[in-house]
């Protein structure tokens, strides 16, 4: 009973950070994190899609996340990482600056996204989680992909 | 999934594999081809269908099937001749069982009156009685058509002192493969007037009794002279599993004459549902002993098949494997590359060892290729039946000839063909051939031969569609063409451009809409989808004679000779079937045209320059051609252009990924691939990049799609 009780109100959040901000990622929707690899650019393509790499013989596309959100492109570092995450039937990395850390929060704290009068904070931002004074934007990563592809799926 | 759900799989992948077989047999008996081999093989078909199906109680394909199966037991005992009129009654019985099943998986439904009409045909062959006792079986209350026999054996007497006694004990064994006593002792019973007892002592009460075990047991005494390999036949399927005994003696009739008269009366309601009971659960528990339920399934197979030593293998496992030698090619490729850089000399042990890996990794990769590939047999044998029904429906008259069913071709390739081949022959049936009228007034024979053809032709698979008919009307062609806004009233076309005029999106030259061909949505989907496969489609038509459909695909969608080349800092591959040569122009060679477009003089004819990198958004302006290299490619339909590079790499096998697995299809690209280095490379679509040069250049309205 307690078990479900727990899972029923605790989310357990991947935190990163890019720029100066910080956002988090449901984790159930992450396979992986691994280190910055150059991708291959594709033509055709949106700004912020890197490229494809190659994880272990797939070949899955990385997204700049910093550029997705309108915040300018990012220059991958030593520090940059790639979270692999499952959208739907498919991988996609995820470029982001640094992963802060793995928590657990309770559901009931996650606020509403303030209206900023911003599409791109609408489209993308699920809540915002406060957190020791921080805050974390919730990622929705349901329209992160460019919308052709979701038409093609 | 349960696990008789997945029994029930097994089944009905058998069943593919068997009326596959089917039709395959009833078409070598139409050709005259057949034996009496044949004819066992076609009524073994249809009796390993009705058996499985009676274990799941499809009741409706039982009843179809046993009506068929009696049919063809007519044909094998000679009653029945096995003349061109029957075989065709036979083929429609058996596209009729082919929807039985498909009914029975919940796939589609079974045309009612057509079946109908079948088995009225069926019954008439076989004549009055046995017809009566077929329909009583369709009819009976038991879903089996099993009667119960009782028989006058007063004269027995008199008979010779043939008689048998048989035994039949079957195992635990032979229910948990799905087999049925019951139809066991149907068919002893057709061996021979016989009277059958169950021995149910060994039955214990319900508190003792394992659902699992086999308890039954049956005694069948023929009076009368019978054939001992006809009885053994009967359990030619279960072997060991039901153990059999074959007693014949004189005694034997002694005790039958001093029984009574009358049989006890079998309680076959009792029977059926001790079988019931026994097999019911045996079956639903196959499964939890692991590999179990695979056995059966291998062991018929191999049975059916004679002596060809084969097993069935999962396909996730071949792909899985075609996947990991595909990983294992790229490791190799990167340790070669690493030991190219570590500068050890080409005649160290290193590089000779590996040397020889890669020997190895590219046979692996051929083998393991070899294990998907499948001859396209497996797609061809559905067209027959697809053109029996389109001659029906447009009532002409069709002979459909069948060549090069041998040829192999990669699994990828094989579920991709079906669908072009039949817009292809519906093509050809529907808008190719006349009518018999116009076919006799045109002094043709009245019957209009398709040729379905497969080959192989350098590297590729190629499939020919063609009709003997009218061929294209390309003066009709034409208008229809300029009416519907798709070219120009005095375009200047060859006959071969007209003739391709209907691949154009939204072209019909059907002036009535027939339910056969759609309504002009065939072509130019048929030809897009192949597109996308990286294959070719083309028509020829020779007005009065006919017209050949041609279409070309790569033998493989899993891996790709390609030439490996270098634009800017980025690597690309191109296919190797694209191109028709490499070259470094001579700077006289490469001449301006316009403000900022360039062509190559090659062997007196001029072809359009494209340089990969500004075509794919890499670079905004051209490099010099003079200081590259050329690939000269032909597109689809013979267009040529020379693609600019800046470097050629050289020429390997890669392994081809998907980009719409996790992203989507991009223009201009065809398919990704690992290089020896870990990197990503995209593989060109050349066929896209021509194309996309001349969209740009070219104004409205719509020009030629090819």
């Amino acid at each position: 009973m307690d078990a479900a009780k727990s899972h029923a109100e605790l989310l357990e959040l991947i935190s990163f950070r890019i720029g100066e901000q910080e956002f988090c990622l449901d984790i159930m929707a992450v396979r992986e994190v691994r280190g910055w690899a150059a991708a291959t650019p594709l033509p055709h393509s949106p700004p912020y899609v890197r490229g494809m790499i190659n994880l272990r013989g797939a070949v899955l596309p990385i997204l700049d996340l910093k550029c997705r959100l309108g915040l300018g492109e990012t220059t991958p570092t030593q520090r940059s990482v790639i979270i692999v995450v499952h959208i739907g039937q498919r991988l996609v990395g995820l470029l982001v600056d640094e992963v802060s850390e793995v928590l657990e929060v309770d559901r009931g704290t996650i606020q509403a996204t303030p209206s900023v009068g911003c599409g791109t904070v609408e489209t993308f931002v699920r809540g915002i989680i406060p957190l020791e004074g921080r805050m974390l934007s919730w990622i929705e990563l349901g329209e992160i992909l460019p919308a052709q592809v979701e038409e093609a799926a | 999934m349960d696990s008789l759900d997945s029994i029930r799989i097994t089944y009905f992948q058998e069943c593919d594999e068997l009326l596959a077989d089917l039709e395959q047999n009833l078409l070598m008996l139409e050709a005259g081809e057949g034996d009496g081999d044949t004819i066992n093989a076609v009524f073994r078909a249809v009796h390993s269908v009705k058996g499985g199906a009676g274990a799941f109680g499809f009741e409706a394909l039982v009843a179809f099937a046993h009506i068929f199966e009696t049919t063809l037991d007519d044909m094998r005992s000679g009653k029945l001749d096995a003349d061109a009129d029957v075989i065709k009654i036979m083929l429609r019985a058996s596209d009729a069982l082919v929807d039985h099943v498909q009914a029975a998986k919940g796939k589609g439904t079974v045309n009612e009156d057509r079946a109908a009409t079948i088995t009225q045909e069926l019954e008439a062959l076989v004549g009055g009685g046995e017809a009566a006792d077929a329909s009583a079986g369709e009819g009976g209350d038991d879903g089996w058509g099993f009667k119960p026999l009782a028989f006058d054996i007063g004269g027995l007497a008199d008979a010779t002192a043939e008689g048998m006694i048989l035994h039949m004990r079957p195992t635990a064994a032979m229910y948990v493969k799905g087999h049925d006593a019951v139809l066991f002792l149907r068919e002893l019973e057709r061996t021979g007037p016989c009277e059958i007892e169950i021995d149910t002592s060994a039955l214990p009460g319900l508190d003792a009794l394992d659902p699992e075990a086999s308890y039954l047991t049956w005694t069948v005494r023929w009076g009368a002279a019978v054939d001992e390999v006809a009885v053994r036949d009967v359990f030619d399927f279960v072997g060991e599993d039901c153990p059999i005994e074959i007693v014949r003696e004189a005694v034997a009739i002694q005790e039958l004459e001093a029984g009574p008269v009358d049989p006890p009366p079998i309680d076959i309601e009792a029977m059926l549902a001790s079988v019931r009971e026994t097999a019911g659960p045996a079956v639903a528990s196959a499964d939890e002993k692991g590999e179990k339920p695979a056995q059966p399934a291998a062991k018929t197979e191999s049975k059916a098949a004679g002596a060809a030593a084969t097993i069935r293998v999962d396909l996730e496992r071949v792909d899985r494997m075609i996947d990991l030698v595909g990983e294992l090619v790229i490791n190799q490729a990167m340790l070669a590359q690493r030991v190219a850089e570590s500068e050890l000399g080409r005649s160290s042990s290193i590089s000779m060892g590996l040397d020889e890996l890669e020997a190895l990794t590219r046979e692996i990769q051929d083998s393991v290729m070899a294990i998907r590939a499948q001859p396209v047999k497996s797609v061809f044998q559905r067209m027959p039946r697809l053109v029996r029904e389109l001659a029906g429906a447009t009532g002409k008259d069709v002979r459909l000839v069948m060549e090069g069913e041998g040829t192999e071709v990669d699994k990828t390739v094989i579920e991709r063909l079906s669908d072009p081949i039949t817009h292809m022959l519906r093509n050809a049936i529907d808008h190719g051939l006349e009518t018999p009228e116009e076919r006799a007034a045109a002094g043709k024979p009245v019957e209009g031969v398709v040729r379905l053809a497969a080959l192989h032709r350098s590297g590729r698979i190629v499939i020919e569609v063609d009709d003997d008919g009218k061929g294209i009307n390309r003066p009709v062609v034409r208008q229809i063409a300029v009416k519907k806004g798709l070219i120009a009233a005095d375009a200047p076309l060859t006959d071969d451009e007209i003739d391709n005029l209907i691949f154009l999106p939204g072209f019909s030259t059907a002036t009535a809409v027939s339910n056969i061909s759609g309504r002009g949505v065939g072509m130019d989907v048929v030809k897009r989808s192949i597109q996308a496969l990286g294959g070719r489609i083309s028509i020829a038509s020779n007005p009065g004679r006919g017209s050949t459909f041609t279409l070309s695909l790569p033998l493989t969608l899993a891996v790709l000779d390609g030439m490996v080349i270098s634009v800017g800092d980025q690597t690309l591959v191109a296919p190797l079937t694209a191109i028709v040569e490499t070259l470094r122009p001579k700077p006289d060679e490469v001449r301006p045209l316009g403000p900022d477009a360039a062509v190559l003089a090659v062997r007196g004819a001029h072809v359009p320059l494209i340089d990969v990198g500004v075509a794919l958004g890499l670079r905004r302006t051209p490099i010099d051609a003079t200081s590259g290299v050329i690939l000269l490619v032909e597109g689809e339909g013979g267009a040529r252009a020379g693609l600019v590079a800046d470097e050629i790499q050289g020429q390997r096998q890669v392994v081809i990924k998907s980009l719409e697995a996790n992203y989507a299809r991009v223009d201009g690209i065809a398919a990704a691939t690992i290089l020896g280095d870990g990197r990503v490379a995209l593989i060109l679509d050349v066929d896209a990049i021509i194309a996309a040069q001349r969209d740009r250049a070219e104004p409205k309205p719509l020009a030629l799609a090819s």
